[in-house]
């Protein structure tokens, strides 16, 4: 069963040779099984009511609803309604939202079941995992290493199977980046295509909600479901709502991919190389026309992007005051005191360094110089790309320079920032990308990124999708948890 | 570009984060590296560029201006660590 995907899982449940309680209770047990070790969940939901599972039953006689009955876990960032909400952070542990994100709504409305919340960085900052408040996690193909961030628990409760699938959220990279270091399939969709209502802000041009699951297919059904144009967000694009079409047959034959060789020559890492070098390779052998590329501004992405994130960052984060919501510290006599207790106590080292830094950005006398700079690069970076597609349809390059580290093993940030150089110049161009399993290196997973025109996702999860159909990385899983 | 103690201080005040003398050795250093890196953008000239707030160069979608939604005080009211029924409670402001 750990191994269906979610059309066979469909298949089992409507044919009534599974029911959904004991399909959730088959990743209840995992889920409880393995936390202790992986540390990839920070709640479970060992109480899914009776009304949860008669409306997925019902789901069930409706056609269009393919994902009723399947269990799923959220990213600890998006709110949902009376489960704890706390984003990895102690400003947050005590957060219980009253609404749910239109994610997590549009998601039971088609009969999933939310059987836990995933681990992550503390607000979605970092790429490890070990920014988080209640403690990290730990990659399943070895508990020694990093399962990669921010959303490293979704990442890693999917590499177990502790959930089939998980949804994510990426700014610079955080789903491509723990998907490639755990094996798994994770898709970041344009931006605008996912409604960030209910999910909380890191950096509000940069964040997009995506899907984590073991195949592109797996993750095209659930993505499709979370699409769609939401008036509660006014980033949501107006033309969001898509529909994921598995493509039968060779139909991609022909399909231009563009190359970027520098990038791949760049590769200290020649297993990492190599893996990379034999999956373009075998794109080329299923038809796909490769085009060498160039993005002569992409080098510039890691810097700009930490002016804008933290900027960013620094404005979100101001509401966290202690007033309304989130931790409010005992030890104040006074408001301004309350504020900076509240704050100082409530966030992490990573959080406040990152504010610190966005409010430095954004200081008078540095607005021009800097943040204003960050930005003209970002439009130059775009630009890039604009052109590119003009002579491809995807673009096809490596996620990260490393496979999973040790824990602990990067206390200097700045390495694991420029570790995101390959998957934060989709993310400032806002296009939709994605990490899919190919041959691992030194024993360890490695991800391909696939990079699409804006709203390409069909083009980038269709070829990751025949890329699944030729190879079996994606039906790898970690032998301690088969 | 680097920054010096006095300046992250400062920093701190507006950030209202509160920075130990403790910490801010380590602060203070991992700024500095970070703003090293940062330093990077220097190596292009951005002169007659647009710059780009965010990917979507959409305009904005405005609501029509009509009440959707009702009042939800007594839900959110109670996430506050210090409310009453109607208002949220913080230290005395004036003496």
């Amino acid at each position: 069963m750990i191994q269906s995907s979610i059309r066979a899982m469909a298949d089992m449940l409507r044919s009534k040779q599974i029911s959904v309680a004991e399909l959730c209770s088959i990743y209840f047990d995992r889920a409880q099984a393995f936390n202790e070790q992986t540390g990839a969940l920070l709640s479970i939901n060992d109480d899914i009511s009776p009304q949860e599972l008669i409306q997925a039953e019902q789901a069930l006689s409706n056609d269009s609803h393919l994902l009723a009955g399947v269990p799923l876990a959220h990213k600890d960032l998006f709110c949902t309604q009376g489960v704890t909400t706390t984003c990895g952070s102690n400003m947050l542990a005590n957060f219980v939202p009253p609404y749910d994100a239109t994610v997590v709504a549009q998601l039971k409305n088609q009969g999933m079941i939310t059987v836990a919340k995933a681990n992550m960085d503390e607000f979605a900052m970092g790429s490890s995992n070990e920014h988080s408040a209640f403690g990290p996690v730990k990659n399943p193909w070895d508990l020694s290493r990093v399962p990669g961030g921010s959303s490293g628990g979704s990442a890693a409760a999917v590499a177990a199977r502790m959930v089939p699938v998980a949804t994510a959220t990426d700014t610079g990279g955080s789903i491509r980046q723990p998907a490639a270091f755990c094996g798994i399939t994770g898709v970041k969709p344009s931006y605008g295509r996912v409604s960030r209502y209910g999910m909380v802000a890191f950096a509000s041009s940069l964040d997009q909600g995506g899907v984590m699951a073991s195949s592109a297919d797996d993750c095209g059904l659930v993505l499709s479901a979370m699409t769609g144009h939401d008036a509660m967000d006014s980033t949501s694009h107006p033309d969001a709502a898509w529909q994921w079409q598995a493509p039968q047959g060779d139909e991609l034959k022909g399909m231009k991919v563009g190359i970027i060789s520098d990038w791949i020559d760049g590769l200290q890492d020649e297993a990492i190389k190599n893996s990379t070098l034999e999956a373009i390779e075998t794109l080329k052998t299923q038809g796909a026309e490769l085009v060498e590329v160039d993005l002569p501004h992409a080098h510039l992405a890691v810097a700009a992007y930490y002016v804008i994130a933290p900027a960013e960052c620094s404005s979100n984060l101001s509401r966290f005051d202690g007033v309304r919501y989130g931790h409010r510290s005992a030890s104040a006599v006074d408001l301004e005191q309350m504020y900076i207790n509240s704050r100082s106590e409530g966030f992490g080292e990573e959080v406040q360094k990152r504010i610190m830094l966005g409010t430095w950005a954004l200081s008078s006398g540095y607005y021009d110089a800097y943040y204003l700079k960050a930005q003209k690069i970002r439009r130059l970076i775009s630009q890039d790309f604009q052109k590119a597609f003009q002579q491809v349809d995807v673009i096809a390059a490596p996620v990260s320079p490393e496979v999973a580290f040790k824990l602990g093993e990067k206390s200097d940030g700045v390495s694991m920032y420029q570790a995101d150089v390959f998957t934060i110049p989709a993310s400032l161009a806002g296009l939709p990308c994605l990490s899919m399993p190919i041959a691992p290196a030194h024993g360890l997973p490695v991800g391909l990124q696939l990079i699409g025109r804006y709203f390409g996702e069909q083009d980038i999860l269709g070829l990751a999708h025949q890329f699944q159909q030729a190879t079996q990385w994606h039906q790898a899983m970690p032998e301690a948890y088969l | 570009m680097s920054i010096n103690r006095k300046e992250l201080k400062e920093i701190a005040d507006l950030a209202k984060l509160n920075v130990t003398d403790v910490t801010l050795d380590s602060l203070n250093d991992s700024m500095n590296e970070i703003m090293d890196m940062i330093d990077a953008m220097n190596q292009v000239d951005v002169s007659g560029v647009a710059p780009m707030a965010h990917p979507m160069d959409a305009k904005q979608v405005l609501r029509a201006d009509t009440v959707t939604d009702t009042n939800h005080q007594q839900d959110l009211l109670p996430l506050s660590s210090a409310a009453d029924d109607e208002h949220y409670l913080v230290p005395k402001v004036i003496e």
